[in-house]
């Protein structure tokens, strides 16, 4: 039994048993399918997350999301910027006590540099509804280039808990049509 | 001087004084933190729930912080201790080491306890157990989970230390009973684990002191998910260890093979730990090879042996049975199985939850590149759920029917309610796990007062179906909340009015067929588990299904780089 | 001394010989040094080397 010590002194030469043995070789077979499915999707997956990061000043990131909101704002809405930057740029979103800062406006179909930081704690970016979840940390920019793929109107959640300001902490972004409807 | 102790009618096991005592001290003071936490729980699965709402957005805060310490640390710890002490004083028949240790452990243990709570609860500690800097606690929220660690460090090392004397007097011969076995994994694992948590937690102290003006964020993240996550692995060799000892004590099972079984917890000790890499997958900054090396255990040799437990557990208990006689067909063996008895039925419902719920779930939200759509979102807290309360909790439930008898020598009050209460508090789980993940694969975030973010600025409208999610969530949780009710009921009340059981008493439930009942290892006789065998088939065909239904989740989404 | 006797000498040995990983299996201090020591340096370790030497951002 269990609660008892092995019966045979050395159990360790003990033959195994056919049924255990086979599913002993099935699991690890399995679980190396499953660790090469992660190496393949990095090859020929087309949703990975960018190991690109910096480490970066509070004071640094929001000088470079100013300069790209004062460049590309192409209107205000509720008292944020909507900043439509052209395709294949680097845009920026700040994540700060508690919102998600500008409101940005792409392109569907094409590229974008998105840099990700905080000003203050941590916070989730979490772009609903297509469910990109991403955690951002302040003094660390990560740079993902990102698709959009569906036009329409996101939102973005915070889904770190960043204090009794949490739930109220959403953002936006909008995909629109190439010509822009 | 020699120490007392008295031989247990039931299962012939020698009890020393000392170490009953401190089993059944440290196993009364978890009970009582499960209740407490559990109604936390319940209050903020209340509050997610939006026709309820219960609770004001700071309270919901402080309560889900008060939750996860008290249920997650307090109650899992404490009662891991009182296993450690079982699997090693009473399972090898030695006394004790250094009881003092052991009582000072306990005291610290509970003093950090009490302070952590009182820190919580004044408000101004509303952190989450995580405590992710720079959300500052104040200084006694961390002191008391110092002191807290620190006591159960010093527990681990009675643990080691009484394995050491069991060894030089020769309680027993040749290796250790598996169950001890499974248990010493476990306080292995908790001591990386508490190492890890004292190199965070300590600067976190000093800097909430204002003795360090900064913590790095992704170095806490980094250290601290070696404490967090590898904490929950101890729970894993804990309950499985305690798989074992049920399958044991209520049936007689011995395990089929020594040598696979122990080669599955030897893959625990080396690679289970690495896992902690799940809650970094989208953090900044660290690369790929890192993240999936480590999230992957090393090649997913730590679901090997979670799959190699899984057939070996069911396996031991179709082999008793079938030599029992209930040989007819492929599942005679679990028809007849002993259903009515809660330290069974609380096993091996434990053993299918933890097993189809949150081992598959686990596996497919550790996938570095599926963790995208699923962190931080709700599905997590489902996930673990199924893990730690249908895994962990129940199987600590279902022990704790058995060491009323042997250890408190009680006789369990209320039979009924007990017999009920497995399958209420599985159901319930259940309900709350799969509800929470399914919220979860629609974008609902987790730690959240209010989805429906009425006040915000730029408003998100969740689907439907995610309201409807949480508020099948706190339906569940009604009947989890009953079912930990009913267990409370009937073991305090026990503890307390129970018919004392003296050597002459039988013990009402769960009495111990052919406890003692040791065959010859090997295989010659052992009975085929054809059952086991398709049960085992069914759950590998759930688990390619689910994993490769997720990643079509995840190529629907936006490409990314 | 007879042949036979060196024979029956060596089989007792032999089957006291105890196999290496049980011995591994049986020794939870060296048990405690692997699992504490694999993760310090794959988890810890060479985590915190990638944090620390993330570039600073131009
Ligand atoms: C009546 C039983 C229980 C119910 C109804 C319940 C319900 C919940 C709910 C609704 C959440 C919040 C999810 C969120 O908003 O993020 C939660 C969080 C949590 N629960 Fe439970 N739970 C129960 C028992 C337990 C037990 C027994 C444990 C541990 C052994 C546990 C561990 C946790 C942890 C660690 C969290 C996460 C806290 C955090 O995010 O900081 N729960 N639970
Ligand atoms: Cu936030
Ligand atoms: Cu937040």
């Amino acid at each position: 039994m269990s609660v008892s010590p092995p019966q045979q002194k050395i159990w360790w030469n003990e033959p195994v048993p056919k049924s255990e043995l086979i599913w002993v070789i099935i699991a690890f077979i399995w679980g190396l399918i499953m660790f090469f499915a992660m190496v393949w999707w990095h090859i020929y997956g087309e949703q990975n997350l960018s190991n690109e990061s910096y480490r970066i000043t509070a004071e640094d990131f929001s000088a470079k999301t100013e300069a790209m909101v004062e460049k590309y704002k192409v209107r205000e809405e509720s008292g944020y910027p909507v900043v439509h930057p052209p395709p294949g740029e680097d845009i920026y979103l700040i994540a700060r006590l508690w919102q998600w800062w500008p409101i940005l406006e792409l392109e569907k179909g094409q590229s974008y540099r998105l840099h990700l930081s905080s000003l203050d704690w941590m916070h989730g970016f979490s772009l609903q509804p297509v469910n990109i979840n991403v955690q951002v940390h302040p003094d660390y920019e990560m740079v993902l280039t990102i698709t959009p793929d569906s036009a329409g109107e996101f939102g973005i959640i915070c889904n770190e808990y960043c204090g009794i300001g949490h739930h109220l902490m959403l953002g936006r972004m909008y995909v629109v049509d190439e010509r822009g409807n | 001087m020699l120490e007392q102790y008295r031989i247990c009618q039931t299962t012939g096991l020698r009890v020393f004084q000392s170490t009953e005592n401190l089993i059944k001290a440290n196993a009364v003071v978890a009970v009582i933190f499960l209740a407490i936490g559990g109604l936390f729980g319940l209050s903020i699965a209340l509050t997610r729930w939006k026709a309820v709402h219960l609770l004001p957005a700071d309270w919901f805060y402080l309560a889900l912080t008060a939750h996860g310490l008290d249920v997650l640390v307090v109650w899992i710890v404490f009662f891991e201790i009182a296993v450690l002490y079982f699997a090693s004083s009473v399972i090898l028949g030695c006394r004790i080491a250094t009881p003092r240790w052991a009582w000072a452990a306990f005291a610290l243990m509970l003093i950090g306890a009490l302070v952590t709570n009182v820190a919580v609860l004044m408000g101004n500690s509303s952190v989450m157990f995580t405590s992710y800097v720079p959300l500052k606690a104040d200084p006694s929220f961390y002191v008391g989970i110092i002191l807290f660690a620190v006591g159960t460090l010093i527990a681990c090392f009675v643990f080691f230390g009484t394995l050491v004397i069991a060894k030089q007097e020769k309680t027993y011969e040749g290796s250790v009973p598996l169950v001890t076995f499974g248990a010493t994994v476990a306080a292995i694992i908790a001591v990386f684990t508490l190492a890890s948590g004292a190199i965070i937690l300590i600067p976190t102290l000093l800097w909430s002191m204002g003795y360090i003006s900064h913590i790095d964020t992704l170095m806490y993240r980094t250290v601290w998910w070696g404490f967090g996550h590898s904490s929950q692995q101890i729970n894993v060799a804990a309950h499985i260890s305690i798989w074992y000892l049920i399958s044991a004590v209520v049936l007689g099972a011995k395990p089929l093979s020594e040598k696979v079984s122990r080669f599955a917890f030897l893959l625990y000790v080396l690679f289970l730990q690495l896992a902690s890499a799940h809650h970094l997958l989208v953090d900044p900054g660290i690369s790929s090879t890192w993240k999936v090396f480590n999230t992957s255990y090393a090649i997913y040799l730590a679901v090997l042996g979670s799959m190699i437990h899984g057939l070996t557990v069911p396996g031991q208990i179709e082999a008793a049975q079938r030599k029992k006689g209930y040989n007819n067909g492929m599942f005679e063996w679990l028809r007849k199985a002993p259903w009515g008895n809660p330290a069974f039925s609380g096993m091996f419902i434990s053993l299918i939850l933890f097993g189809f719920l949150g081992g598959i779930s686990g596996v497919v939200m550790g996938v570095e590149q599926i963790n995208l759509i699923i962190h931080n979102t709700i599905y997590v807290p489902g996930h673990f759920h199924a893990t730690v309360v249908a895994g962990t909790t129940l199987a600590f439930m279902a022990v704790t029917y058995l060491l009323v008898p042997l250890i408190f020598r009680r006789a369990l009050i209320l039979p009924g309610w007990a017999k009920a209460q497995p399958y209420l508090f599985g159901l319930g789980v259940a309900g709350i796990s799969v509800f929470m993940m399914g919220a979860g694969t629609l974008g609902v975030p987790r730690r959240h007062w209010d989805i429906s973010q009425a006040d915000a600025i730029l408003p998100y409208d969740f689907p439907g179906a995610a309201n409807l999610m949480m508020g099948l969530n706190g339906m569940s949780a009604i009947l989890a909340a009953l079912g930990g009710f009913m267990f409370i009921v009937v073991v305090v009340g026990s503890i307390l009015f129970g018919k004392k059981i003296d050597a002459s008493t039988e013990v009402p439930i769960a009495p111990p067929e052919d406890a003692r009942v040791v065959g010859e290892y090997g295989n010659e006789d052992h009975p085929a588990i054809p059952g086991t065998i398709a049960l085992v088939g069914v759950f590998f065909v759930s688990f390619i299904l689910y994993y490769f239904v997720n990643w079509k989740y995840l190529a629907e989404v936006w490409p990314l780089r | 001394m007879s042949e036979e006797n060196h024979q029956e000498a060596a089989d007792s040995n032999e089957s006291e010989r105890i196999p290496f990983m049980q011995q591994l299996l049986d020794n939870p201090f060296l048990l405690l040094f692997l699992g504490v020591t694999i993760p310090t340096i794959f988890y810890i370790i060479w985590g915190v080397m990638e944090i620390v030497t993330i570039p600073i951002a131009k």
